[in-house]
């Protein structure tokens, strides 16, 4: 049973709350739809700094996990369109592992709209950076992720605790919501041992 | 591996104003000389353009007195300039690849408009750099040999001209063609504009010259079916379709043709227009000079019985045993040069093609003004004996039109001037152009229009609603024509026209087959179907698979001249190539660390270039560096992190991660988590 | 027996009177089991779509509310009139892509204690169902009396074929649908240009001049076709063709004398029935030349032979270029 995911903070406007996003590019399509959203001067957010893997194929779970772990407070993995991967059908290998890797992630407590999948041609550069600013602006609705960004916890701890908070809900005791922060700097997220 | 003995500069690039006149390129640049000293940074400097002579010798200087061993330039695209800073390292005697360019312009200082956000990301991309870049490992790139031979697959007028450039230069071509004959659809074309040339009379000579070249190996009646390998070593198989016909003993004479009684409508050299025999010859100038038998209208095939062919052919040529050969070849090389097909007239009904007899397309027509083809020359209605007093021909039918396709099929202009050229030349009729605008960009192509307008034909501006039969009380003297309705834009009216021809200057789409042939040979086709050129701007007819080239129409809508260029084009990349007798791969590959290996297996089936091999006897998995291309998904695969994927490691991407999410959005230091 | 939920629409009792009696007589033949909807409400035409689109659509969707409550073995509900065709599989589909819309309709039918599920029934026209759910197989082998030597013009009008939500229809503007059920009826079908265009509407109350010329233009098309009548299935477009034929001669001081009348007309009298019995004499433009021509074999004329053979100069010969490939256009190939 997955712990249902509980978004931590209140509404992003009065915290002021700016999301990172991490995003996985692949070379031939999704980077070069970076590159030319920047070419035709798009504007999107700030809030996303990207990677560069020479295929979505490339795409390790545990790279979206570090990313996650490292303070992430969403991931947007992108690549080719299916039939259009430069390495033939290896975007189709990163579908299954995205698929899975939602489902583990999820299975963690973070919220399944922190990762996200967005296919991009390298023509595609406008619709690009309307998918960026789209996820920006779930992510920040989402809140900051509540564990190991900045926490004094190690993240097994804070997992622990997301776990035990959702357990909590579940069972109705009605276990008091983490406080909203302001800045999103290191502070504890108050959760209940 | 971090030795934690780097020696890192750190270079920002000003871009002129592009970066600095949002990014606050002196501050990242302090920045990452202080926050990033820990990691290895000893010199951070800022500069108008890294990518000037002087901004290179900056980063050569620093490394011969600083010992440099690492560089990190946050500037342009890696796309734009990757190549030049790894040259500057070279340079300074730095391995290439111990250099990381990030991007802080297309990604951050074009996209972004708050320049405290710009500037903040800005830091966090140069940190990304620097942690990975520390991870970076020497690295030689791969060389392969290339084979000399290439492969040309499309015998039109690109791929005719591609052949012949790089069979004069000395070396073999394979050249296949899916129909009977090469020639492509010039072949079938009148005149050409703007010189009114006669098509044939320019595309045969190259044709036959094709044909007899000591260096070309002509595969007409061919496809191809598979294709492995990389650039400069593809091995690639051809399916020789059966003729039914012995080659080596044809003599061309055409006896068999004559005496076939079996006669079916001509779908492809006289698209549709004509007929020819069963056992045909697609034209009289074929090359090969050898026919073919229809095995799906042969009476033999169907009912067992008639064989004239094999009865009349004087040298026992005729052998219906005769099977599909596949025929395998090695080649350095391939050119694409798939050409077009014209976009069917049928699915727009309003124009009537298809049901009403005398609505032709362009390539019709042009068999009916050609003095070889079925009407020999002269412009008749359907009826075949009619001259038309009034021909009406429609630009963009197909093309420029949200319903079917959005592009602009760029020749259809200048064609149907010609038509409308043509027209006049043969009968006496009045003609009119329907048009938006006119396209005729080209040398001597206005000169042309301008000539055209002269000679009296009609132009209107504006799209053909209807093409008609449906005559209005008021016109019941049209009986039997047809009437064109349309909307005069710069007459600001309505108007219908009564003609007796009308011709559609159908717009030109990729082969029906164009992504399947993309599958084939590894490259990627845009969502129109055409072939997609690695830039296109600068490297119009290389595409992004290395050792695959395309040329003329399979790139997009094209004339002659363009095709004929890009051809040129390709073939002078491939001379290139096949001169240096080696070429140097990216070293981006997978390498499996056979002690780590436990034989599970689960890269095996990952690979597309079949460039992962197990070794039974060693139960261990290994990759074949020169097949394998770099994508990295059995190093992602595999369990035990036993395949590593060189300038792509885990360890260069966690770093980079690591180094990109050290700064919060607002660009304080993020408390660190403990590993 | 095949059942079928059958809206009627207002038409069927008045105005097309014959069309409504030829369709009962038809289906008892064809084994077509039509329920009428109990309590049917009139389905607003086009003018309540012009003045209010929600109103139009609550009203609209109340007789598909019934439908879907007198469901009974069949989710298939008929209209035979091409406008309440068009207005009940409007709402359906609209209601189907707009969760909103759907939401307020099922407000107002709540008020009468209804509800209607978007998606719930299959609107069809009573000419699809004829092609496809009886067959042309079972049409042809209840003709006693083909109606040989009849020279048909097909005019399907402009509702039918186009937005064609459920892509029953192989062609927008040259469907050919009717001509094979004509075809299967022994009549020589004319190639009709203008099957799909407009009648007039009701042009001829607001604009007659516009009406008219509409009208000629059908009229004549069909006249040089050399047609002895135009078959329609729409209730509107006969009475237009019909009712103000004698009007529009009079404005052009033209002499049309173009019967129009609906296919299961046609049919009946293929299938036997008594002309009475099909509506045969309540049209204004009379068809008796139609039955004649049927009833009684009579040797053409040499001024009707030469008439037709006018009419048929500018079709093509079978010399000459041969005419491009089209799709298999076999009758039952819809």
């Amino acid at each position: 049973m997955s712990a249902t995911a509980t978004s931590t903070t209140a509404p992003a406007a009065a915290t002021g709350f700016e999301p990172v996003i991490l995003g996985f590019t692949c070379n031939w399509c999704s980077y070069r739809a970076s590159d030319l959203a920047g070419t035709a001067r798009m504007k999107y957010p700030p809030n996303i700094r990207l990677v560069r893997l020479m295929c979505s194929g490339r795409l390790d779970p545990a790279f979206v996990l570090t990313a996650f772990a490292n303070g992430a407070d969403g991931v947007m993995v992108s690549g080719c369109w299916p039939g259009e991967c430069h390495y033939i059908e290896q975007n189709i290998k990163a579908l299954r592992r995205f698929l899975l890797l939602r489902r583990v992630v999820e299975s963690m407590g973070i919220e399944p709209r922190r990762l996200q999948l967005v296919w991009a041609s390298a023509a595609e550069g406008q619709r690009f950076a309307t998918e960026i600013t789209r996820i920006v602006e779930e992510v920040r609705e989402l809140g900051p992720l509540g564990w190991g960004r900045g926490a004094e916890q190690a993240p097994e701890v804070a997992v622990e605790a997301a776990v035990a908070a959702a357990e909590a809900a579940e069972s109705g005791e009605g276990a008091p919501a983490a406080s909203p922060e302001a800045p999103p700097e290191a502070q504890p997220a108050e959760v209940p041992a | 591996m971090s030795t934690g003995q780097e020696r890192i500069g750190v270079y920002i690039c000003h871009c002129g104003s592009n970066i600095a006149g949002i990014v606050d390129v002196a501050e990242v640049s302090r920045w990452a000389g202080e926050a990033l000293a820990s990691q290895g940074v000893v010199i951070s400097r800022d500069d108008k353009f890294m990518c000037a002579s002087s901004g290179q010798e900056l980063i050569e200087k620093d490394i011969a007195e600083l010992g440099l061993n690492r560089v990190v330039v946050a500037a342009c695209s890696p796309h734009m300039h990757e190549k030049t800073f790894r040259g500057a390292c070279a340079r300074a005697g730095l391995n290439p690849y111990l250099c990381e360019l990030v991007s802080i312009r297309e990604h951050v200082s074009w996209v972004h408009t708050d320049k405290a956000a710009a500037t903040a990301k800005a830091k966090a991309v140069v940190a990304g750099g620097v942690f990975r870049v520390k991870e970076h490992a020497p690295l030689e790139p791969l060389r392969v040999p290339i084979h000399p031979a290439t492969l040309v697959v499309g015998g039109g007028i690109a791929g005719i001209s591609t052949a012949l450039e790089i069979a004069d230069a000395g070396f073999p071509v394979h050249l296949v063609e899916r129909q009977p004959s090469i020639g492509g659809h010039m072949a079938q074309f009148d005149k050409t504009f703007p010189t009114l040339d006669c098509s044939a009379c320019i595309l045969t000579p190259k044709m036959v010259e094709a044909g007899t070249h000591k260096n070309i190996t002509l595969h007409t009646w061919s496809e191809v079916t598979d294709v492995k390998g990389y650039v400069g070593n593809f091995t690639v198989t051809i399916k020789e379709k059966a003729r039914y016909i012995i080659y080596d003993l044809c003599t061309g004479c055409g006896i068999c043709q004559e005496k076939c009684p079996a006669k079916v409508q001509d779908l492809e050299f006289e698209a549709g227009l004509g007929y020819r025999k069963v056992a045909y010859m697609p034209f009289p100038q074929a090359v090969p000079k050898v026919p073919v038998i229809d095995r799906d209208n042969c009476t033999y095939f169907s009912k067992g019985t008639c064989k004239a062919c094999e009865k009349f052919c004087p040298t026992n040529a005729i052998d219906f045993t005769q099977e599909d050969k596949e025929v395998v070849v090695e080649v350095g090389n391939i050119v694409l040069a798939t050409g077009f097909e014209l976009f069917d007239a049928r699915r727009i009904e309003q124009y009537g093609y298809g049901r009403l007899p005398n609505v032709f397309t362009s390539l019709e027509f042009e068999r009916m003004s050609n003095a070889a083809g079925p009407t020999s020359g002269h412009i008749v209605l359907r009826d075949g004996v009619t001259e038309p007093k009034a021909v009406g021909i429609v630009h963009c039918v197909g093309s420029r039109d949200r319903n079917y396709n959005n592009y602009c099929s760029a020749i259809c202009c200048m064609q149907s001037l010609k038509f409308a050229h043509l027209v006049k030349e043969h009968t006496d009729a009045t003609v009119y152009n329907f048009y938006i605008d006119i396209r005729a960009a080209g040398k001597a192509f206005d000169e042309f229009y301008q000539r055209v307008l002269e000679e009296g034909t009609v132009f209107v501006r504006g799209r053909v609603a209807e093409v008609t039969d449906a005559l209005r009380p008021d016109e019941a003297d049209q009986a039997g024509r047809i009437i064109v309705q349309v909307e005069d834009t710069l007459a600001g009216q309505q108007r219908r026209i009564p003609l007796d021809m009308v011709i559609l200057s159908a717009g030109l789409e990729p082969p029906a087959d164009a992504k399947e042939t993309g599958r084939l040979f590894g490259i990627s086709c845009s969502s129109d179907g055409w072939v997609i050129e690695r830039h296109p701007k600068l490297d119009p007819v290389a595409t992004m698979t290395d050792g695959v080239f395309a040329a003329g129409c399979a790139l997009g809508p094209r004339d002659i001249p363009s095709s004929v260029t890009n051809g040129a084009a390709a073939a002078a990349r491939i001379l290139g190539r096949i001169q240096q007798k080696e070429m140097a791969l990216e070293p981006v590959r997978a390498t499996v660390d056979e002690a780590r290996c436990s034989g599970c297996r689960i890269c095996n089936d990952l690979c597309p270039y079949n460039a992962i091999i197990f070794h039974e006897d060693r139960m261990v998995t290994e990759v074949n560096p020169a097949l394998c291309q770099g994508c990295g998904t059995c190093v992602a695969a595999c369990p035990a992190g036993a395949i590593s994927g060189t300038g792509f490691s885990d360890a260069q991407i966690l770093s980079q991660i690591e180094g990109l999410l050290m700064l919060t959005a607002s660009g304080e230091p993020r408390k660190a988590v403990p590993a | 027996m095949s059942r079928f939920l059958y809206y009627p629409g207002c038409s069927m009792d008045s105005s097309a009177r014959a069309y409504g009696d030829s369709i009962e007589e038809v289906c008892r033949p064809l084994e077509i089991d039509l329920q009428e909807i109990d309590d049917w409400n009139c389905c607003g035409a086009s003018e309540y779509m012009a003045l209010s689109q929600t109103r139009a659509f609550a009203l609209i969707s109340r007789n598909l509310a019934l439908a879907e409550r007198q469901k009974n073995g069949t989710d298939t509900l008929i209209a035979p009139c091409s406008l309440c065709y068009l207005n009940l599989a409007k709402t359906d589909h609209y209601m189907q892509e707009d969760p909103r819309l759907s939401k307020k309709l099922n407000m107002a039918l709540d008020a009468d204690g209804l509800s209607y599920t978007p998606g719930a029934l299959a609107v069809r026209h009573l000419l699809d169902i004829v092609l496809d759910e009886v067959g042309l197989e079972k049409v042809r082998s209840h003709v006693v009396k083909p109606l040989t030597g009849l020279r048909l013009a097909p005019y399907l009008g402009c509702l039918v074929t186009r937005p064609d939500y459920g892509h029953r229809w192989r062609s927008r503007e040259h469907p050919k649908e009717l001509d094979h059920l004509l075809a299967a009826l022994g009549a020589e079908v004319v190639d009709f240009p203008l099957r799909t265009e407009c009648c007039g509407g009701h042009m001829t109350q607001i604009s007659p001049g516009t009406g008219f010329e509409l009208i000629r233009r059908l009229v004549d098309a069909a006249a040089r076709q050399g047609a002895d009548a135009l078959v329609t299935l729409c209730p509107m477009c006969q009475m237009n063709v019909d009712a103000y034929q004698a009007e529009m001669n009079r404005h052009y001081k033209s002499s049309y004398h173009m019967p129009i009348l609906f296919f299961t007309q046609l049919m009946g009298i293929a299938f036997g029935s008594p002309p009475d019995m099909l509506g045969f004499g309540t049209e204004l433009v009379s068809a008796s030349g139609v039955l004649a021509k049927i009833g009684v074999k009579q040797p053409e004329t040499p001024e009707a032979e030469a008439a037709g053979a006018a009419a048929r100069k500018h079709r093509p010969k079978q010399t000459g270029l041969p005419m491009p490939v089209m799709p298999a256009d076999e009758e039952g190939q819809r």
